[in-house]
């Protein structure tokens, strides 16, 4: 019983987080940089900083992630950055040779007020940046949001400082995937494919942080977006945000600067998700649903009423990103699950409303908390009891000491594999997702029937 | 050793009044100590007869953590050692970090140590108390007394004020009190008047009221002190009385911070307006 000390009774908490549902700004703005090809993510703060956002997403991936840092010292942090900042950009260059440096800030240098802008300006105004290279930047200080607040800043500053408006229509369609795993930015490639759509899809870690073992090291491996593409974003037909926390400022900016129509859906995870993924889509690049899609929905669709007897009516406790919260309590309802307990960490106070709505069926009886921690979450579960846990790794100590059925999803997830490899978005990710609920439900069932009700068919 | 902090509103002349006041403490023998915590580098002019200090974060800066306490200080009129903190330049980095960096560096360094045989230190603080930085001199086992420089100028008033407030602040929890309020007069009306009452409404005392004289301004002009630069003119007797009343001061105390309004009242009632 690790966490035993936590009291079943719920006292207001103003001031204190226990076991937040979030982690800092720069991981996700870290993140959003690797999505680019040769893209080499740098932190502008101290190596603390740096090596805790390079080993967590190291150990959620299993590959390596390159990053460089300032590695401000109190002289740096009393007399600005900008030496710091220029000396590595030099070294970055001439040591390293990346295609593109994505600069994101931390406290340190957010708080001394560090104006990146006129640093980063300055090093193209000396050379210190060679042609046909770039540097973008954007200032992600942690005591604002969390790490989608990062991923978000980011993928903004790597739109609204790369894209080009040359007037000439390039017939694709911008779509921004949102903080998930290069498995779900590669799956949504293919469905776009499929649809006969040319994405440009940024950022895309597909092929980075899930990349082949060939014994040779990659300093920046085969995969991420193009330069060229980010550069062509801005003559694009329209632009696609998947989930609002993470992808709404990013095409909004877009829009703003190059005037390409933008709109924002929700991830496609589940059924109906999918489904508005697929039509927005259809519409804004004027094609029509091939069958290999719909036979993928069909099948979704088979397994959702095949397994009806162990999926309905089953209590499910959730923490995550509200761009994954939303569209994955709105399919576990399609399934005839009934999600029960659900808190964030990122804050927005559009996803309790959101989270509301979808549960209305269920009435006021729906726990939601935004920003929330896993301690009230656990707090929950122990007043009304669930069958399924869906969290990131962190989740699994609920699950240990309250016997809960346990399926990972989020991030982070550090002590199992899969999610850099199957997705969970698309009706392809649908059947995943399931496969993974029904397998940890099922297997509870069969561990405590009686020997008279095992059953071989189920 | 007494600890003295000097604030007051910017350009009030702590600095000046800081080195006056150490002026008059040398000639009855004391061994004395300048801080200065103003990015700016000029609390100790008067004493080195110019600009020329190399400050603590410059030296950080340039020879790295290997600083010794001869780079960063320096000896100056009548034996008083002088230092500068420094800070960045206007607009970049962060000035009240660097004070905090460099008042940690001279006590590791043994600056405050038994064996300097220091009499006095006396920390001349930049105008406001804007962040934690600037409060660094008047933190825990720091400055144990606080002088405020003021004049009857309504905002030098409420900087005071505000001043007092982040005394208490400190002073619940350690051991920092207020001393009184120096007046440096800008021959305002009914200004010693003023003072007197903003003292008592704060619960302490004005200490001094240095009346305004051009001979500050040419011994300044001079890099001198008026102490150094003129010793037998009245002003510098000013400068000695104070120096005295400081030097026997029994009177410190938790500073009662007024609201606006009283503020506002107070100068109604004793100042222009009276």
């Amino acid at each position: 019983m690790l966490l035993r000390h936590t009291p079943k009774e719920i006292k207001e908490r103003k001031a204190l987080a226990v076991n937040p549902a979030k982690t800092c700004q720069p991981i996700g703005a870290m993140y959003a940089g690797l999505g680019i090809h040769g893209c080499l993510p740098h932190s502008h703060g101290s190596q603390g900083c740096c090596a805790y956002h390079r080993s967590t997403l190291t150990r959620h991936y299993r590959e390596p992630i390159m990053a460089a840092t300032s590695s401000f010292t109190e002289g740096a942090s009393v007399f600005g950055g900008q030496a710091n900042l220029l000396q590595a950009l030099l070294t970055i260059f001439t040591t390293y040779n990346p295609d593109m440096v994505a600069v994101h800030t931390t406290c340190l240098s957010e708080t001394i007020g560090d104006d990146v802008n006129q640093i980063v300006k300055k090093a193209y105004k000396d050379g210190t940046i060679p042609e046909g290279k770039y540097v973008v930047h954007a200032a992600t200080p942690s005591y604002v949001g969390s790490h989608v607040t990062g991923f978000s800043n980011m993928v903004k500053s790597i739109a609204v400082q790369m894209a080009e408006k040359t007037g000439k229509s390039n017939g694709r369609v911008n779509i921004v995937p949102g903080f998930v795993e290069p498995s779900d930015m590669a799956e949504i490639k293919r469905i776009a494919a499929m649809l006969g759509v040319n994405p440009i899809l940024f950022p895309d870690t597909s092929g980075v942080v899930n990349g082949p073992l060939t014994g040779k090291f990659e300093m920046y491996p085969k995969g991420g977006t193009p330069i060229s593409d980010l550069k062509s974003a801005g003559d694009s037909m329209a632009s696609i945000g998947l989930g609002a926390w993470a992808s709404a400022e990013p095409v909004k900016a877009l829009d703003a600067q190059c005037k390409i129509p933008c709109q924002v859906q929700d991830l496609p995870i589940g059924l109906l998700a999918t489904d508005r993924f697929v039509d927005a889509l259809r519409t804004v690049a004027g094609v029509s649903v091939p069958d290999c899609v719909t036979q993928e929905r069909g099948q979704l669709l088979d397994v959702i009423s095949d397994m009806q007897p162990h999926l309905y009516g089953k209590k499910v406790a959730l923490a995550g990103d509200p761009d994954q919260l939303i569209p994955l309590t709105e399919f576990l309802v399609t399934i005839g699950m009934k999600p029960v307990h659900i808190v964030t960490g990122t804050p927005g106070k559009a996803f309790t409303k959101r989270i509301k709505e979808i549960t209305a069926r269920f009435g006021d009886q729906i726990n939601v908390q935004n920003p929330g921690d896993m301690f009230l979450l656990h707090q929950w579960i122990k007043n009304e009891p669930v069958d399924l846990l869906i969290c990131n790794t962190y989740g699994k100590y609920m699950a240990r000491d309250e016997d809960i059925p346990f399926v990972r999803h989020g991030f982070p997830i550090l002590d199992r594999i899969g999610h850099a490899y199957f997705p969970t978005v698309g009706y392809k990710g649908g059947l995943h997702l399931l496969e993974k609920i029904l397998g940890v439900l099922m297997d509870r069932k069969d561990r405590d029937a009686s020997e008279e009700t095992f059953e071989l068919v189920e | 050793m007494r600890k003295v902090a000097i604030y007051g509103k910017g350009g009030i002349g702590k600095s000046t009044t800081t080195q006056n006041i150490v002026a008059g403490l040398v000639e009855s023998g004391k061994k004395i100590m300048i801080v200065g915590c103003d990015p700016k580098s000029d609390s100790t002019r008067l004493m080195l007869n110019g600009l020329a200090q190399k400050t603590v974060l410059d030296t950080l800066r340039e020879e790295g953590e290997d600083v010794e306490l001869e780079d960063v200080r320096k000896e100056g009129y009548g034996g008083v050692l002088c230092t500068e903190s420094g800070g960045p330049e206007p607009g970049v980095g962060c000035a009240g970090r660097g004070i905090i960096t460099s008042i940690n560096l001279l006590e590791q360094l043994g600056a405050y140590d038994e064996e300097q045989h220091l009499d006095y230190v006396f920390y001349d603080v930049l105008g406001d108390v804007v962040c934690g930085g600037f409060a660094m001199p008047i933190r825990e086992g720091k400055a144990q007394e606080i002088y405020i420089v003021v004049s009857g100028e309504m905002m030098a008033m409420y900087a005071a004020n505000n001043i007092c407030k982040g005394i208490v602040k400190f002073a619940q929890s350690g051991g920092v009190r207020l001393g009184g309020l120096i007046c440096n007069s800008r021959q305002v009306d009914n200004e010693e008047e003023m003072i007197l009452q903003l003292a008592k409404r704060l619960g302490t005392q004005m200490i001094h009221f240095v009346p305004r004289h051009n001979m500050v301004q040419q011994a300044e002009i001079n890099r001198k002190t008026v102490i150094d630069f003129a010793p037998d003119h009245p002003q510098a007797d000013e400068y000695r009385a104070l120096a005295r009343k400081m030097d026997e001061n029994e009177m410190f105390v938790i500073p009662t911070p007024l609201e606006i309004e009283e503020l506002e009242a107070l100068l109604i009632k004793y100042g222009i307006a009276a």
